[in-house]
């Protein structure tokens, strides 16, 4: 209990930090011994700053932008919220964008072309198009919902 | 109407200052409002994600495998030390195992970026922890899980970027993305250990069945928990579970639909509309994807025209034409170009067996290793080395057509490796050498 109290978990807690550190500790060493533990040490830091402090701060406030503008323009009584309707292919969108931007901003041309042999000039039109169908696909279904509860108010 | 509903996260960062002690901001519990956050949807997503990336690792490891770093030249990590352990002779057979695994590697890790999202979502109120050490528990378990996000975040970022060429890393892909790797898998066996009782006990708090027939109207945030990712005051739900399980979903849907299609041959490649290399160039015979053009690499029409003379190097040593070549025995096989970046497409080549060459090099082929050099004059991978067992598998050519035509100047003309199941990488183009040596084991 003494342990316990002291610590704030069990001594299999530990064991368990210390093997993980033990692992992790000897795969840096070997991150040394590549020579690039300066690049790497900034990039896996940074990649948890990214995270946390940039990506899904922005993220937030983009929903909270969007869900009060969209709020705005309320639908009536008994007829479906708009939020999600937007939300969805806004966020879906922007994953793509946020995961191919290399390709659809055209950031790899050079390395690209001269491995695969072509440009990468189509992905723009390619992202856009996804984009273009996702808003459409849920301003259908929010189409066909809107219609479904006028039915079902009589 | 009142005020109340529209207070939420990301709208209002400045909350008035509290008496808890704690800072303001995302530091107060009444901050977070999302209904939705919970014991039971975070272990969702983490009981998702822990089956998805276990076979990340599992075939990303097996990658590493493959590029047989034991042979000469092939190791792209020579400073590896005990995490080279688990290496195996990789095998010809069964000729698309790489396709698959590497196929997967890529694919479901695309495919997991919104699970991953979404779980680091739903338990981020623990980053502003306050007071933000309680024990020295405490303080290591954060301290591993710095080792887990930042782990996670790197390895899918570093692949991300590697499969697009976007080469802005300041270090070589490949340790990076090893290493990464075991300090990643460091910090997620520490945390399925420490947490995989409590997520089992989560998931079966609700009934996911439940759930999925629950409208919005119906939808109430979980019980309290004791760790806190129940918010104290939540605000009135926009989403239901089940539209954020459809929402999350729906996202690897789409990653997964518009990128798979690079890893199949036929019309549904055209899928890949967000997909590096699942691009058409034609309907001729050589019209598959390449990768590492010629032009590239340093390679011209002059250097593989009618001088090119290719090495055969072993007890004795030859030298051969490519009219040579084709006076030869040919064997033609259909076997598929699997890429460390997870493309893939079958073709049908046609060349002289391997094993046939390390004959004329005098060196029986069940006891013959191979490197093979190629004429580029740039970039990694100039040559590949191979264990008796590729030389000796009969599907293992020294390709000169491809369906049923030379091949084109960027698929490797005159001449180049095709071996069943190894990285496409080792598939040397241009091959002006292949060296032959007595097994050294």
């Amino acid at each position: 209990m003494k342990w316990r109290s002291a610590y704030g978990a069990g001594p299999w807690h530990l064991v368990g930090l210390a093997a993980c550190f033990a692992v992790a500790g000897y795969a840096a060493t070997r991150v040394v011994g590549a020579g690039i533990l300066i690049g790497f040490a900034v990039w896996f830091i940074g990649a948890v700053i990214l995270h946390d402090l940039v990506l899904w701060p922005l993220y937030s406030v983009a929903d909270g932008v969007l869900r009060r503008g969209v709020v705005r323009t309320r639908p009536p009584r008994r007829r479906p919220a708009v939020v999600n309707h937007v939300r969805v292919p806004v966020a879906l969108s922007g994953l793509l964008l946020l995961v191919w931007f290399p390709l659809v901003l055209g950031r790899s041309e050079g390395n690209y072309r001269s491995a695969v042999g072509l440009s990468t000039s189509p992905y723009f039109a390619r992202w856009l198009f996804v984009a273009l169908a996702l808003f459409v696909v849920s301003g259908v279904i929010y189409a066909v919902r809107w219609w479904a509860a006028g039915r079902s108010d009589h | 109407m009142t005020k109340q509903p529209f207070r939420s996260e990301g709208g209002t960062y400045l909350i008035r200052a509290h008496t808890g002690g704690a800072p303001a901001g995302p530091f107060l519990p009444g901050f977070w409002r999302s209904p939705l956050r919970g014991p039971w949807l975070t272990s969702v997503f983490g009981l998702v994600l822990l089956v998805g990336l276990i076979i990340v690792a599992v075939t990303g490891l097996l990658s590493y495998a493959a590029y047989q770093p034991r042979l000469p030249g092939n190791d792209t990590t020579p400073g590896k030390g005990l995490l080279g352990f688990y290496l195996f002779d990789w095998p010809t057979n069964p000729a698309w195992m790489y396709r698959i695994t590497q196929g997967a590697h890529v694919i479901l890790g695309l495919t997991l970026v919104p699970v991953l999202l979404a779980k680091l979502w739903s338990v981020i109120p623990k980053l502003f922890d306050w007071p933000p050490v309680r024990s020295p528990a405490q303080a290591m378990e954060r301290a591993s899980l710095v080792l887990l996000v930042g782990g996670a975040v790197f390895q899918f970022v570093t692949g991300i970027l590697n499969i697009q060429l976007f080469y802005v890393f300041p270090f070589s892909f490949y340790p990076a993305h090893l290493y990464g790797a075991w300090i990643f898998l460091a910090a997620l066996a520490l945390h399925v250990a420490l947490r995989l009782p409590k997520a089992i006990r989560a998931a079966r708090s609700r009934s996911l069945r439940q759930e999925l027939r629950t409208r919005l109207a119906d939808t109430r945030p979980e019980p309290p928990d004791p760790d806190g990712l129940v918010a104290a005051e939540p605000a009135p739900p926009t989403m239901s579970r089940r539209g954020m399980l459809g929402f999350v979903g729906g996202g690897s849907a789409l990653m997964f639909g518009l990128s798979v299609g690079q890893t199949l041959d036929g019309p549904l490649r055209r899928t890949a509309l967000l997909a590096p290399h699942g691009r058409v160039y034609g309907p001729g015979p050589n019209d598959f994807q390449v990768n590492k053009t010629a032009a590239g690499l340093g390679v011209t029409a002059a250097d593989a025209g009618d001088a090119w003379r290719l090495t055969v190097a072993g007890a004795k040593q030859v030298r051969l034409s490519r009219a040579d070549l084709l006076a030869m025995p040919l064997h033609t096989y259909a076997l598929p170009i699997a890429c460390v970046e997870g493309w893939s497409t079958e073709q049908v080549w046609t060349g002289v067996r391997l094993a046939d060459l390390a004959l004329l090099a005098g060196i029986p082929p069940g006891a013959a290793e191979l490197t093979a050099r190629s004429l580029q004059r740039f970039g990694y991978f100039g040559q590949a080395s191979f264990s008796v067992r590729q030389v000796a598998d009969p599907r293992s050519l020294l390709a000169l057509r491809v369906n049923g035509a030379d091949l084109s100047l960027d698929h490797g003309f005159p001449a180049r490796i095709i071996v069943p199941n190894a990285p496409g990488v080792h598939n040397t183009k241009w091959v002006r050498e292949l060296a032959y040596r007595r097994e050294s084991r």
